[in-house]
């Protein structure tokens, strides 16, 4: 048995027998900009790290990053690979049935939907919409009357569109906007629409204790405007502030 | 990486390329390759070696041998490889975190599975709690080579348990009637010239293994497949370096170099077969005897 522990002592190699606080391992997806994406020196950047970063600080955490697929984040964050999602996840009851949600973070930003410039926006109902799995947004098309294509990562959502898979895509405001300003090929159609609630931070059910950590900062940060600070940074003047 | 990257905006176009190809990011993209052969050569031998006490199993006269023989083999080889990538990893570090809890948390009075979550106590934490991001990659690179030699250790099984057969069984008799003892014939005679029956089964495998590597990004690594995505998608003035959807060049980097690899690879078997050939009763071994022989 001690050789045993001994062996898995020396397998964590860089580790100190007892840390007085454990780290917090913070999930993000790393593929998502603003929120939080890989910037061109392999370093994760974005709203949400900021945001982490300054959280973990406050509440007098040690924290690390962890990048992980969209689709397997909740999966991996129930298994005990990190502590946190911290990815730009809008919180709704489906999602709150498997894990927690500290309060949000990011008042709810309309989803839009995004096509070829000079596409008739009746593709809407009828044609065929992309959207990243797993989001709020498939969801809502899956239930509205167009087919639905959806794509593993937000970015092949664009290609879909720009090469004619998709009719358009729909997916948050926040995403979109600055692909659809600085490109010329690309435009928003239809109406802003509020889909799901605001973005969270999620926990595991059983770990209430960090979640109130969390939940504490947040509010703190909502109290002092460093939150709107942030918001604005990242988001331009017209984003919804606390 | 050059001193002049620090404005990419108003770089020429050849300084532009040379500082993009040289960012971060596509330091981590080469090195993404490395992991790919990396892992290629770790898993090879690995499933060498299981296939070979597979096979050695599955030619075992004992019951239950023989049993776990064929029921590995047969398990994996019908089940789709990318079900057994998903499950290895995620039952094996379970599996060892339950029993790590067991041994250190014997008092522990919570139950593991709490809900949705799998819950064990701090010390049977694996990696470790603390442990630095080197280790952690480390252990899940150690996981996908675990389920890479198992799924690939069946597929040899299975080729090196034929090729072990197609050695002429009047050989072996001959080895046993010269007073070999079973075990002498077999490593004496059946090993030594199985290799060449072997060789085009294994040949297979080793494409198929090279050509299965762009699965290590399911289990979170990120292999060359996952950077080339990542770099090659249209990026906004958000990022140091903007430009379009460019993951056609991206893939067709992808291309060559496992076309490279496998090209590669085939040659290299190509000259192992004519080398295991030489005296035996083979096609290629007569073909090389007559040669020889023409003046």
């Amino acid at each position: 048995m001690k050789k045993l522990t001994l062996a898995i002592a020396a397998l964590a190699l860089g580790t100190s027998a007892v840390a007085a606080q454990d780290v917090v391992r913070m999930g993000t997806e790393g593929a998502y900009p603003p929120f939080n994406f890989i910037n061109d020196d392999n370093e994760l950047e974005g709203f949400e790290i900021d945001l982490g970063n300054e959280m973990c600080e406050r509440a007098g955490l040690e924290c690390e990053w962890v990048i992980n697929d969209w689709d397997t984040i909740i999966p991996n964050l129930v298994a005990g690979n990190y502590d946190t999602i911290i990815a730009g996840m809008s919180i709704t009851e489906a999602r709150a049935e498997v894990i927690s949600f500290t309060q949000n973070y990011k008042e709810p930003d309309p989803s839009r939907y995004a096509a070829l410039v000079g596409t008739d926006p009746s593709v809407i109902e009828s044609g065929v919409i992309t959207t990243q799995s797993n989001t709020v947004q498939a969801g809502y098309v899956a239930e509205s009357g167009a087919d639905l294509i959806e794509f593993p990562t937000p970015d092949e959502t664009i290609a879909a569109v720009r090469a004619g898979e998709a009719d358009a895509v729909l997916a948050d405001g926040d995403f979109l906007r600055p692909i659809v300003e600085e490109s010329t090929d690309l435009e928003f159609i239809g109406e802003p629409m509020h889909i799901g609630g605001g973005v969270g931070m999620g926990t595991r059910q059983s770990d209430d204790e960090l979640r109130e950590t969390f939940d504490a900062v947040i509010t703190e940060m909502k109290e002092d405007g460093s939150l709107n600070e942030l918001l604005v940074r990242w988001f331009g003047e017209d984003t919804p502030l606390f | 990486m050059f001193g002049f990257c620090d404005d990419p905006s108003a770089l020429p176009q050849w300084q532009w390329f040379a500082c993009y190809l040289t960012s971060g990011t596509h330091l981590a993209f080469y090195w993404s390759f490395g992991v790919v052969m990396l892992l290629l050569a770790v898993v090879a031998p690995l499933a060498l070696a299981m296939g070979m006490l597979g096979a050695l199993a599955l030619r075992a006269r004992l019951a239950p041998v023989n049993l776990i023989g064929k029921g590995y083999v047969n398990l994996v080889r019908g089940v789709p490889d990318i079900v057994f990538f998903l499950f290895v990893p995620i039952a094996l570090g379970q599996g060892i975190e339950w029993v790590l809890h067991q041994i250190n948390c014997p008092d522990w009075d919570q139950p593991i599975r709490q809900g949705n979550d799998f819950i064990v106590c701090r010390e049977a934490k694996m990696p470790p709690v603390g442990a630095s991001a080197w280790a952690r990659n480390v252990y899940g690179f150690s996981m996908a080579v675990i389920a890479f030699a198992l799924v690939f250790g069946a597929f040899v099984a299975n080729t090196l348990y034929g090729a072990m057969r197609a050695v002429p069984k009047a050989q072996v008799e001959t080895a046993e009637a010269y007073g070999m003892t079973p075990g002498q014939a077999f490593r004496r005679v059946v090993l030594p010239q199985m290799w060449v029956y072997a060789l085009p089964g294994l040949s297979n495998i080793w494409q198929i293994l090279i050509k299965s590597t762009p699965l290590l990004f399911l289990l979170g690594i990120q292999d060359a497949v996952y950077w080339a995505r990542e770099l090659g998608g249209a990026k906004t003035s958000l990022y140091k370096y903007p430009h379009p959807d460019w993951r056609v060049w991206y893939f067709l980097v992808l291309l060559v170099f496992y076309l490279f690899l496998t090209w590669g690879s085939e040659r290299i078997f190509g000259r192992l077969t004519e080398r295991l050939s030489r005296g035996q009763a083979t096609a290629e071994g007569e073909r090389q005897r007559r040669r020889k022989a023409a003046p």
